[in-house]
């Protein structure tokens, strides 16, 4: 009886232990879930979503309080990719955040621009050189075409511009659309 | 030639057609009014354009210099001036513009002074690289990648063997054919200066057995020249894609070029006899890359045949010296019927890849509407790399990029063999090169997103420390307000204690 109790105790001591020991050495930063589903959003930072950017956005999906299908700029792609990683079922992107667009790429109509600053407050990737009272730019390389910057410009110099394809850029067509004749579904 | 030839695994054997094309010899092209030379012409980095509008510029001279390591740079075909440099329409499968120089020439064709080297082997291998480069030289069976890269093997490779590929294995192409008949001495000459940049003797001439004109004029032309006695011919079976630099590796030395390695890793350097003959050329005779031969076929051209072109003549007008039945702004392919693509308006100038314009040919894989997969897996027999298209076909239909690289997708040389050999009419190459283009697309999107994600944390970091600045700031103005009122307030109780004891006092 006596042994039987002590043999208990004992396993539970050093099972006991053992947790407490990985919980403490093996402990993960951060949850990973969320950097993974970060990776995959494309960093607009445009809250189409109805949060704060991707991150939020991604926070949100990882504690399954939001749905897959809220990202337009990611669109299709980022659906698949997020449907993989969660194994959840692809759905059609959320009309209530706005539809696929093609990308856009913001430009100042210099000419217009009265050296406000606003847009550069609004701009979340920090995208828009300029002073105030001085003439803004957009960098091109860096701006993800959040549409951000359109809103607060009192002026309305900002116009968000179709970013065309080069010939080295320009990717081939998907042939499962093409197979389709008009008015046939797929 | 005792050594046994190797093989590829599936293959195609498909009618020539070449005949039409090799009835009549090699024709020169006139010149044309105007010359419109797209900047890149090449893979890599566009060259930069080195003349104004409005410039006079001579035949041969340099109008566009090499921007970056792989690059080379572009020179005028014939005499005339400079109208134009801008965008415009090129041959391209997107159907999209690129910067261009436009010429307009004066029909004198005036040549700049050429620098004739008779003994090239005073030449060190250096010399004889940026003279290539200078001169324009790209791969001219079809791909354009920058000669004097591949003739610069680095010090961590050593070059075993040079093969020269004369195969020519799609249908209907026979501008290496002709070249090969007509100026194999010519191509002699560049393999000669090959031999030298790169320090090898081994040299293999590889021309498919449907050929039999060619052989016998390389042969003649080998015959004569005493460098080149380490330089043999190898004739080998006629079938597609043998062409194709890896299969054909395999082909003449049965090893295997590994996966996305080249072909440098197993010793070997591979270049066109049409490139070989450029090369000649230019250190020999100090021509740059200005013309090439095209071959202009297919059942709608009256006068079929090879034509030595100016990089920049339209192709409608090529195609109405030729005769051809097209329409104005009917498509046609340029290169060769599994391969090529269709282009599509007139405007279009020759460029330094275009091997062959065909117009009217039945496409072999009929533009029927695709029936579903059966998976009978004739597409896996059929291709060269050992690919299962049909898996690869599935995953690109779903846009699951990730399990089509895991079926080395990459490895697809885009042969076409499997689409044309697809009981369903299944256009599959296309599945492939959409899902190709698409994940190169996603990884530059990947990088721009990173881009924004670490500009955007970075921004965030800032916005955060100049709050906590603000705080810091607040808190320490409040401080020091607090303090200099408990000064004052000191002050003034001892100001006033002071009069209360002088009160006393009094």
């Amino acid at each position: 009886m006596f042994t039987a109790i002590i043999a208990i105790a004992l396993l539970a001591l050093t099972f006991g232990l053992l947790l407490g020991f990985a919980s403490i050495y093996f402990k993960v930063e951060g949850d990973p879930i969320v950097e993974q589903i970060d990776k995959l959003l494309p960093q607009t930072q445009c809250g189409q979503c109805s949060f704060a950017g991707c991150r939020p956005y991604a926070e949100a999906m990882a504690n399954g309080e939001a749905d897959i299908n809220r990202c337009p700029p990611g669109g299709e792609a980022t659906i698949q990719a997020l449907a993989n990683l969660l194994e959840v079922e692809v759905k059609p992107l959320d009309d209530e955040c706005g539809e696929e667009k093609p990308k856009t790429l913001a430009v100042i109509d210099e000419d217009r621009c009265i050296g406000c600053t606003l847009c550069i407050q609004a701009c979340p990737v920090d995208a828009i050189l300029g002073a105030a009272k001085h003439m803004h730019t957009v960098f091109a390389d860096e701006c993800t075409g959040c549409e951000l910057c359109v809103e607060p410009c009192p002026v309305d110099c900002i116009d968000m511009i179709e970013t065309k394809a080069k010939p080295n850029t320009w990717r081939w067509p998907d042939p499962s659309r093409i197979d389709l004749q008009p008015g046939e579904q797929s | 030639m005792t050594q046994p030839l190797g093989s590829f695994p599936g293959g195609l054997i498909l009618p020539g057609q070449k005949k039409r094309s090799t009835q009549t010899p090699i024709r020169k092209m006139p010149l044309t009014k105007t010359l419109v030379l797209p900047l890149q012409q090449h893979i890599g980095e566009p060259a930069v354009a080195t003349v104004e509008v409005g410039e006079k510029v001579l035949k041969g001279q340099k109008i566009a210099a090499a921007e970056g390591h792989v690059s080379v740079g572009l020179h005028a075909p014939s005499s005339g001036t400079i109208i134009a440099i801008g965008d415009h329409p090129i041959p391209h499968p997107s159907g999209l513009s690129a910067s261009c120089i436009t010429i307009e020439t004066d029909g004198e064709d005036r040549w700049i002074d050429r620098q004739v080297n008779e003994n090239i082997s005073q030449l060190s291998s250096h010399e004889l690289r940026q003279r290539i480069r200078e001169a324009g030289i790209v791969g001219l069976g079809g791909a354009g990648f920058p000669s004097f890269i591949k003739l610069n093997p680095g010090i961590h490779h050593h070059v075993e063997t040079l093969i020269l590929n004369g195969v020519e294995c799609e249908p209907y192409i026979t501008c290496d054919d002709m070249i090969m008949r007509e100026r194999a001495q010519g191509i002699m000459d560049g393999i000669e200066v090959m031999q030298l940049a790169l320090n090898v003797k081994n040299c293999v001439i590889a021309i498919e057995d449907n050929k039999p004109e060619a052989i016998s004029a390389m042969e003649l032309a080998l015959a004569s020249r005493e460098q080149l006695k380490d330089t043999k011919i190898v004739v080998i079976p006629t079938r597609y894609p043998t062409g194709s630099e890896k299969q054909l590796i395999q082909v003449l030395t049965g090893k295997q070029v590994p996966s996305r390695g080249l072909t440098l890793d197993i010793g070997i350097v591979l270049h066109n006899v049409g490139t070989a003959y450029a090369v000649g050329r230019a250190i020999k005779h100090g021509e740059p890359l200005i013309s090439r031969i095209v071959t202009v076929t297919g059942k709608d051209v009256k006068h079929a045949g090879n034509f030595e072109t100016l990089f920049g003549t339209p192709i409608h007008e090529l195609l109405s010296f030729c005769e051809t039945k097209r329409q104005p702004e009917e498509p046609f392919i340029q290169g060769g019927p599994m391969m090529g693509y269709n282009l599509a308006g007139d405007k279009l100038p020759v460029t330094k890849t275009a091997n062959c314009i065909l117009v009217g040919v039945d496409e072999p894989v009929e533009a029927t509407k695709p029936l579903p997969c059966i998976r009978c897996g004739d597409c896996a027999d059929a291709c060269p790399v050992s690919l299962l298209p049909q898996q690869l076909y599935w995953h690109s239909r779903s846009k699951d990029l990730e399990k089509t690289r895991e079926y080395n997708l990459f490895d697809c040389i885009e042969c076409g063999c499997c689409s044309y050999v697809c009981p369903s009419k299944i256009p599959l190459v296309q599945y492939f090169r959409f899902a190709k283009t698409e994940t190169m697309n996603q990884e530059q999107e990947q990088q721009k997103s990173d881009l924004a994600r670490i500009r955007h944390d970075n921004r965030q970091e800032r916005q955060e420390r100049e709050r906590l600045e603000k705080e810091e700031k607040q808190r320490k103005r409040k401080a020091a307000l607090a303090a200099s009122k408990a000064a004052k307030a000191k002050k003034e109780a001892e100001a006033a204690a002071e009069t209360q004891t002088d009160k006393q006092e009094t």
